[in-house]
């Protein structure tokens, strides 16, 4: 069933042979060929923008109240791209390896190895676009280091990237509707996939004003529909974020690769009550200058800054000597855990860590009395030099932390823990990121190709806006040259209608229902299951349980569910209660993946399988696989292997020590 | 972009109103540079002189249309601006965002603008029309504007209004002049921080020795 | 940090559609601690709500970050609430005590109408940068990132400019309704790069053009937009797109 379509030929050469040899449409062609494109973050809005100015006739779609509300935008630290401006020893390839390193050796080398090549290309198109990345004096582009790598390679615009990088695409979009080629659906919920002899040929999608459905036809279907983490109720996506395209075309024949593969990130907000709604990230750069601790004492209840110095455990200093606090997300968050389940955690809770500036504070202290000759300047100087470097540099981090904890970071450490940021499984695409439904594809983090079992630091904004803006473009017109002998398909061709019908039977299933139960509590109770069970940790008893509890929570969603007022309007409940539906059914395709993978690998850390230091253990011999999982009937899957070749990178035990 | 394009656009309208604007203040330097001459105390001998150059030379008298072509472009402009924003918001808050986000006189400037319009026509209608009439609108004989002013600043309630009439044209000013600036382009802090100092300046000092003025007549600090 | 818990009493706006007339509706929430944001708070009336069998109220959030500039409520005469350069959602009920009534609006203008109850629609804010708000530059005719040098100064002030969320807050802080801050933010954020150059004279006669249609108001420079935005974006901003604005109708050709 499943063929990766990788080129021929050496690694270094796949991507330019394939360029070269793939079929083209002729522009007079491509006006004729009509393109869906569902979500409008970095990989929907670069792909609707590029595919547009190709001359394709695209048509956009996003369930927020415009494509700039995309989750990219949230993306802090930055943008990693093989430029090696810093002339640190970075090049193509020491970026494809230090990923499919970081992603623990679960990832494709051609994918990876094109991520690394396109990488350069982004940071060109987006200056030349108009993003504000932070610069040097001389007027050249600054970097800073990430997580994972030991080379200056990530691009930045203050702790803001994400946010500038969508801009620059969500411009380009809007460029592309002004000039007539793009057409924008914003507040529409794509809710099925349409299939026609076997190929993807259009969109149900529900108008989230009216509730009203809606057939849309496209010769190709492209989702860009970001991650599903939020089937753990809490975590740093946004409230909207939600699986349900990508559930949709699961459900219709499209594989789903490595679902248990989510990255917890370990420097976010605490979680400080039951009322909870969302985490909020610290950008991993507060890694590059904070220093994490625990007290050495279990249990220690005096305030941070009363611990003295050698009362500390700076624990990742102490096991990863080399990378010390810049080690992988992965390997970050575990050893928070560690630790605090070990009975040093810290706050209230006694669920956090210390991230600690007051050392930093202190270096940028006094190299600026350096700088100004007053080497002799009383402490309080320095310190006050200090915090202004470091607000210029993560001004806007410290303030969002004071808004949120109410504490002042420039003063007493981060209370910081990891929380769930980034889903690396997803849909199952080839190479050339076309599903195992053809014409339907997926880009960005909706797929699951690039990252392996773990992604690095600033590689997300490098993937979504490689795939929109400098693969789709190529890989859809060697679909699409054979489809200009087919004529759009009328929308009111029964495969459209019957894919309506489903829609609206479903809805009209939900509001039946009628229960006492609100939306929300599913949604947090699933959350639970997960988080405890399919976590940061993981082990086969603890999976087997969570299985047997979401298929009762999805009993009692379908039999107890409470959701006020009617189909045919503005019902943000109604919404909801179909994502949360689609959650639970993925929750547990998540567990049994991880039951499945019997071996730890970057973020799935099965407890029975660790080195003697409480490293994740993998299993090559038997795990090296990507594990895409068809469905076939309600909570029944079939799982297809894909083998991983590594002609190039020799995997071996990760290292950070 | 045609002239029209500029001229009907919410910025070309606010264009219109910065440089009438300022072609106003302009005036009033004039105006009240000639009038501080009343403080001579020569029996109005040397503003009388002033007053004559200003109504019976040809020059000054062109110049004067000009004014009043300024003048009544931005009092129209003016007031269609405000009907027109006013429209923009037909549901209206019940809590408003009140003196926290701006100073109320920069949000009251299209009443600040109407009351300085009543004292206007109050104040044409003592000394410019008057004038004006009994030269037959030409270059003809004027009338001693400096006796007009004793006989029209004897009555308290004249000197009330002109007054009143003073102060909103300060609040009118203090908004004004720096918004005009603005609307003119000039962006850098650096003198923007320059002109509005000079611009709060200026909406205190001209409309203090302009209410001045009919308060000396009445306590007789002039003879 | 000492935390708390108050009751409180909560005015909405409550508006079925935009064609439907609004009115005030009165809650009570009990137990709110110090620690919830305030969207939490709403998610906690919400649940109230529906358990009561009455209609939850509807309103626009997402990434509740104070990024994404999707929440957009007027809490108390203020858009985005008491704190100063601050999202509704990353506002947190420490801000009130117990006792307190607040009073919740929509954005209120012609130009953004109301979907329902606290929802509107902002696409105005699209339109007007689909008539200029970008860089002509398709996919692929980059030159490298380093070929053309930015003044850092310059660069910091296009990014100051382009940190705008484009929530709305401005326009509904502004006593004319007007849109002057989100434009011309993203004029300055263009106009000050080197890239965006070429067109600078159409972008900024455009989007002024478009933003007229919309139905916005005309800045009177009061500043209330400066005061309440919650990126800081400031008003000089649009001194500059005035300088723009009169640089190209005079040097235009026709």
């Amino acid at each position: 069933m499943l063929n990766a379509k990788i080129p021929a030929g050496p690694l270094e050469n796949k991507w330019t042979d394939y360029k070269g040899h793939c079929k083209l449409v002729n522009p007079a062609n491509k006006r004729k060929l009509e393109v869906i494109i569902v979500g409008t973050g970095l990989a929907g809005a670069s792909a609707a923008a590029s595919l547009g100015e190709l001359g394709y006739k695209v048509k956009a779609f996003c369930f927020q109240d415009s494509p700039r509300r995309a989750h990219s935008i949230a993306a802090q630290g930055g943008i990693n791209a093989a430029k090696n401006y810093q002339n640190d020893g970075d090049s193509v390839f020491r970026l494809f390896y230090d990923t499919i390193k970081g992603g623990d050796y679960r990832a494709r080398e051609a994918n990876v190895h094109r991520l690394a090549e396109v990488s350069a290309n982004i940071i060109d198109q987006c200056v030349a676009q108009g993003v504000p990345f932070a610069r040097e004096y001389g007027g050249l582009l600054s970097n800073r280091s990430f997580g994972g790598t030991q080379v200056q390679r990530t691009f930045y615009a203050a702790g803001q990237t994400g946010q500038q990088l969508l801009i620059g695409a969500y411009q380009a979009l809007e460029r592309q509707v002004a000039l007539g080629n793009v057409k924008m659906y914003s507040r529409h919920e794509m809710l099925e996939v349409v299939k026609v002899d076997g190929k993807a040929r259009g969109i149900i999608a529900r108008n989230l004003v009216t509730g009203k459905l809606e057939r849309h036809f496209g010769h190709a279907v492209l989702l860009c529909s970001g991650g599903y983490g939020n089937v753990f109720y809490l975590s740093t996506n946004a409230m909207g974020s939600n699986v349900t395209a990508a559930w949709k075309a699961h459900k219709k024949g499209a594989a789903f690769a490595n679902p248990c593969f989510t990255q917890i990130h370990p420097t976010c907000i605490p979680v400080s009550g039951d009322h909870q709604s969302k985490l909020t990230l610290m950008s991993e750069s507060l890694r590059n200058d904070g220093r994490i601790w625990v007290p050495k004492k279990q249990g220690d209840n005096r305030k941070p800054n009363e611990i003295p110095e050698e009362e500390r455990d700076y624990y990742l200093e102490r096991r990863y000597p080399a990378f010390g606090n810049l080690v992988p997300r992965d390997v970050a968050s575990r050893a928070a855990k560690e630790r605090c389940d070990a009975g040093y955690g810290v706050g209230s809770s006694k669920q956090a860590v210390y991230l600690d500036y007051a050392a930093a504070i202190e270096r940028y202290g006094r190299i600026e009395a350096s700088k100004e000759g007053k080497e002799d300047a009383p402490l309080e100087e320095i310190i006050a030099w200090g915090k202004e470097v470091v607000k210029e540099k993560y001004g806007n981090l410290f303030d969002m932390y004071e808004k949120i904890t109410g504490e002042n970071p420039y003063e007493v450490p981060m209370r910081i823990y990891p929380a769930v940021h980034y889903t690396m499984g997803g849909l199952w695409v080839d190479y050339e990121l076309q599903t195992s439904v053809p014409g339907l594809y997926a880009l960005g983090e909706a797929n699951f190709s690039d990252h392996g079992a773990n992604r690095l630091g600033a590689s997300a904004l490098m993937q979504g806006l490689a795939d929109g803006y400098f693969v789709i473009p190529y890989t859809i017109g060697n679909y699409l040259a054979d489809e200009i002998y087919n004529k759009p398909i009328s929308t009111e061709h029964e495969a459209f209608a019957a894919a309506e019908k489903e829609v609206s039977d479903r809805l009209d299933k939900l509001m039946s229902i009628k229960g006492n139960t609100s939306v929300e509590s599913f949604h947090k109770r699933l959350g639970k299951i997960m988080w405890d069970k399919c976590g940061m940790a993981r082990n086969a008893e603890g999976l087997q349980q969570a299985i047997t509890e979401i298929q009762e929570l999805k009993k009692e969603f379908w039999s107890d569910v409470k959701i006020p007022g009617g189909i045919t309007e503005f019902n943000p409940e109604l919404d909801k209660a179909g994502r949360v539906a689609d959650f639970i059914e993925l929750g547990e395709l998540m567990c049994k993946d991880a039951l499945n993978r019997n071996e730890s690998c970057g973020g799935h850390f099965r407890e029975e399988y660790q080195t003697p230091d409480g490293e994740a253990l993998r299993d090559d011999a038997n795990y090296m696989y990507v594990a895409a999982w068809e469905y076939k009937a309600d909570s029944n899957w079939e799982l297809h292997k894909e083998s991983l070749e590594y002609d190039v990178i020799k995997p071996t035990q990760r290292n950070y020590k | 972009m045609t002239w029209k394009q500029v001229f009907t656009s919410s910025v070309g309208k606010k264009l219109v109103m910065g440089f009438t604007g300022i072609f106003l203040i302009l005036f009033l330097i004039v105006h009240v540079g000639l009038n501080a001459c009343i403080w001579a105390n020569d029996g109005g001998e040397m503003f009388n002189k002033g007053a004559h150059f200003m109504g019976a030379n040809v020059v000054p008298r062109i110049l004067e249309i000009g004014l009043f072509a300024g003048l009544i472009l931005h009092i129209i402009q003016g007031l269609m601006l405000e009907a027109s924003n006013r429209s923009k918001r037909s549901v209206k808050y019940a809590v408003s965002y009140g003196n926290d986000g701006s100073k109320w006189y920069s949000r009251s400037m299209g009443l600040l603008g109407t009351i300085i319009l009543l004292f206007l026509i109050l104040h044409l209608s003592n000394f410019w029309l008057p004038n004006r009439a009994n030269q037959g609108f030409l270059l003809g004989e004027e009338i001693n504007l400096y006796e007009k002013m004793k006989v029209e600043f004897s009555e308290l309630w004249v000197v009330i209004v002109y007054v009143l009439g003073c102060i909103s044209l300060g609040y009118h000013l203090a908004h004004g002049f720096q918004s005009a600036f603005k609307t003119m382009g000039v962006h850098n802090k650096k003198y923007h921080a320059m002109i509005s100092s000079v611009g709060y300046g200026f909406s205190i000092i001209v409309p203090l020795a302009f209410a001045l003025m009919p308060i000396s007549f009445y306590l007789g600090w002039v003879n | 940090m000492e935390h708390y818990n108050m009751n409180l009493t909560l005015k909405v706006w409550r508006q079925k559609s935009s064609n439907e007339q609004g009115y005030f509706e009165t809650y009570q929430v009990r137990d709110i601690s110090s620690e919830m944001s305030f969207l939490e708070m709403f998610d906690v009336l919400n649940e109230q709500l529906i358990k009561e069998n009455k209609e939850p109220i509807a309103f626009d959030h997402d990434c509740r970050e104070g990024i994404c500039g999707m929440c957009s409520m007027y809490i108390n005469g203020k858009p985005h609430g008491p704190w100063h350069a601050n999202t509704t959602c990353q506002l947190h009920m420490r801000a009130f005590k117990d006792g307190d009534t607040i009073v919740v609006e929509p954005w209120r203008a012609k130009a953004f109408p109301v979907i329902k109850d606290l929802v509107v629609d902002r696409t105005a804010f699209d339109r007007i940068i689909q008539a200029g708000g970008y860089i002509s530059v398709n996919t692929g005719n980059a030159v490298d990132g380093n070929a053309i040098p930015i003044e850092k100064d310059k660069a910091d002030a296009a990014f100051a400019a382009a940190m705008c969320i484009g929530c709305g807050a401005c326009v509904a802080a502004c006593k004319n309704s007007s849109a002057m801050l989100f434009l011309s933010a993203k004029v300055s954020h263009l106009s000050l790069l080197p890239q965006g150059d070429p067109e600078r004279k159409s972008r900024v006669v455009n989007m002024v053009a478009q933003m007229d249609k919309e139905g916005f108001g005309a800045c009177t420079n009061t500043g209330a937009c400066e005061a309440t935005c919650p990126k800081e974006i400031s008003i000089s901003n649009i001194a500059r797109l005035n300088r723009e604005y009169l640089t190209s109708s005079l040097t235009a050709e026709k």
